[in-house]
């Protein structure tokens, strides 16, 4: 098979899509049939094998779909070809315009799947001081030379440990930014322990986006994210995301995620879905663990065939609803694919930035490719307080994209994933440049799950 | 067409030409952190 198109099914639908243009196309069984006996280039004259190809077909029909096929192709939105590998071969390393800040090495709970162990990154229990946070403002101004609107994620450990230093960046970046020419914009991703009334209304005045961890059911989470002394979080916090994001829905936003992990123990975990939107949050985030396989909480790839499931489901109830409402009943992260207004082409070569355009930052002012390579000694890259930036391993990220990775280009949904995570490739294949071959086939499950969705929105938006 | 019904605007290559400047998201500063994901964002040159 051609990797220039895909064929799906989802639910009823029949889904072709044009890899390289982006088309998506919903077809009948029969160009369903006959798009896996092509590949390009077409004649404009039928081959008469596909007459005895598709003998279950009358050969009228045969040749009626042939005709609409070839005149998708000659309009390049069907087994068009891919012409963007020259973008990709003169890729060079950007402005740094959007950093994760850790401003704390510390945590408050002790998540048994934690990446970060438990919050110190294996280095140390640290809070950075605000000095640190306001050089780290200095230090995005001066690297992010013209880009104008620059990303700053508070992230730890539990950021809000370091509540102090969160402000005093903000109102520092605040206060100089017009003076620059520069746009802040903060987002916190928090596990919400620390939320009282105050850091309510500062983050909802000045975060532009916050991610509030919470795994599900109470038994899920409550098992997963048990705070030192053994106690569930949930009661804790639930209460506190709702007054949170009570006050951006009465705004009118929407700009927020309540987040969780799903992991071996709870591969149903449709059900934490449905239950953190029963509680009334309807931006929604349930992403698989990321852990080493012999992990007793890993997702393997034994547990696939049950996790596409649990996507068929989730797409089932969500489609139901749009069919009935004419909308999603919530936001699921990896289901959002805007099939029109989506990045461009050049931004999927290489999609997270990490190394390149985003880097994080200790609690020491150590600069690493993004917040999964924090604490591992070959990839430091620099110190905001010196300034320098290793230019060889930005260059090699930036060097990094769906034609250096290994796979990638012969891969269907390298324009929606962009080569997947940089840190996952390091950690568990032992290449960045090498993806993660698990983390592969949940994101083109999701992706089929994705556009399929897409395409019954704009199928209900066209009925209107 | 009778057998195929086109979805979208399929205009992923006229995107490449005027594209890379840099305003938009950066992918990994959204809600996954982990599973990166960037066909859900949106162009901020074209806001």
């Amino acid at each position: 098979m051609t990797n220039t198109i895909h064929r799906f099914k989802q639910g009823e639908d029949h889904i072709i899509v044009d890899v390289n243009s982006g088309g998506v196309h919903i077809v009948d069984e029969l160009v369903y049939e006959m798009v896996g006996c092509l590949e390009p280039p077409l004649a404009e004259e039928m081959p008469e094998s596909l007459i005895g190809e598709l003998k279950k077909f009358p050969e009228e029909d045969v040749r009626e779909c042939y005709a609409e096929i070839y005149e998708l192709y000659k309009d390049k939105i069907l087994f068009s070809e891919d012409e963007y590998r020259k973008y990709a071969d003169i890729a060079v390393k950007a402005p740094i315009k959007a950093m994760c800040l850790h401003v704390s090495h510390d945590c408050n709970l002790r998540c048994k799947y934690c990446f970060a162990s438990t919050g110190d990154f294996g280095t140390g229990r640290k809070i950075m001081t605000p000095e640190t946070g306001r050089k780290a403002i200095d230090f995005l101004i001066e690297k992010s030379m013209g880009r104008q609107n620059l990303e700053l994620d508070f992230f730890g450990g539990e950021p809000l440990m370091a509540w102090e230093t969160i402000k005093a960046t903000v109102d520092y970046a605040r206060s100089v930014e017009k003076e620059h020419g520069k746009n802040f914009r903060f987002t916190v991703t928090t596990n919400g322990m620390l939320l009282d009334d105050e850091k309510i209304e500062y983050i909802n005045r000045e975060m532009s986006n916050c991610v509030l961890s919470l795994d599900g059911r109470k038994e899920v989470n409550d098992n997963a994210r048990p705070t030192p002394n053994g106690k569930g979080c949930y009661d804790i916090i639930v209460p506190k995301y709702k007054k949170l994001v009570a006050g951006r829905v009465n705004e009118g936003r929407t700009d927020y995620y309540v987040r969780g992990t799903f992991t071996k123990y709870n591969l149903d975990f449709v059900e934490d879905v449905l239950h953190i939107a029963e509680l009334g949050f309807d931006q929604l985030s349930v992403e698989p663990v990321s852990a080493p396989a012999d992990a007793p909480y890993a997702i393997t790839e034994e547990d696939l065939p049950k996790i596409y499931e649990q996507y068929d489901r989730l797409y089932e109830i969500m489609a139901e609803s749009v069919e009935k409402t004419g909308k999603k009943p919530f936001n699921f992260f990896h289901y959002m694919i805007d099939l029109d207004q989506g990045p461009c082409a050049v931004k999927r070569l290489r999609g997270c930035g990490c190394g390149n355009e985003y880097v994080a930052v200790t609690p020491d002012g150590d600069i690493y490719p993004c917040h999964q390579f924090v604490g591992i000694d070959e990839w430091k890259m620099g110190n905001i307080y010196t300034g320098d930036v290793d230019p060889k391993i930005a260059d090699y990220f930036a060097k990094t994209h769906i034609y250096s990775k290994k796979g990638c280009s012969d891969c269907w949904a390298r324009f929606y994933c962009s080569g997947g995570c940089n840190a996952n490739g390091f950690t568990y294949e032992g290449d960045v440049r090498t993806p993660y071959k698990l983390q592969c086939a949940l994101m083109r499950k999701r992706v089929e799950c994705g556009i399929a969705l897409a395409v019954k929105v704009k199928e209900a938006n066209a009925a209107k | 067409m009778k057998h195929i019904k086109t979805i979208n605007k399929a205009n992923l290559k006229e995107t490449a030409a005027k594209g890379g400047c840099g305003k938009c998201q950066t992918s990994c500063q959204s809600a996954c952190k982990t599973s990166c994901t960037i066909a859900n964002q949106q162009c901020e040159a074209n806001k």
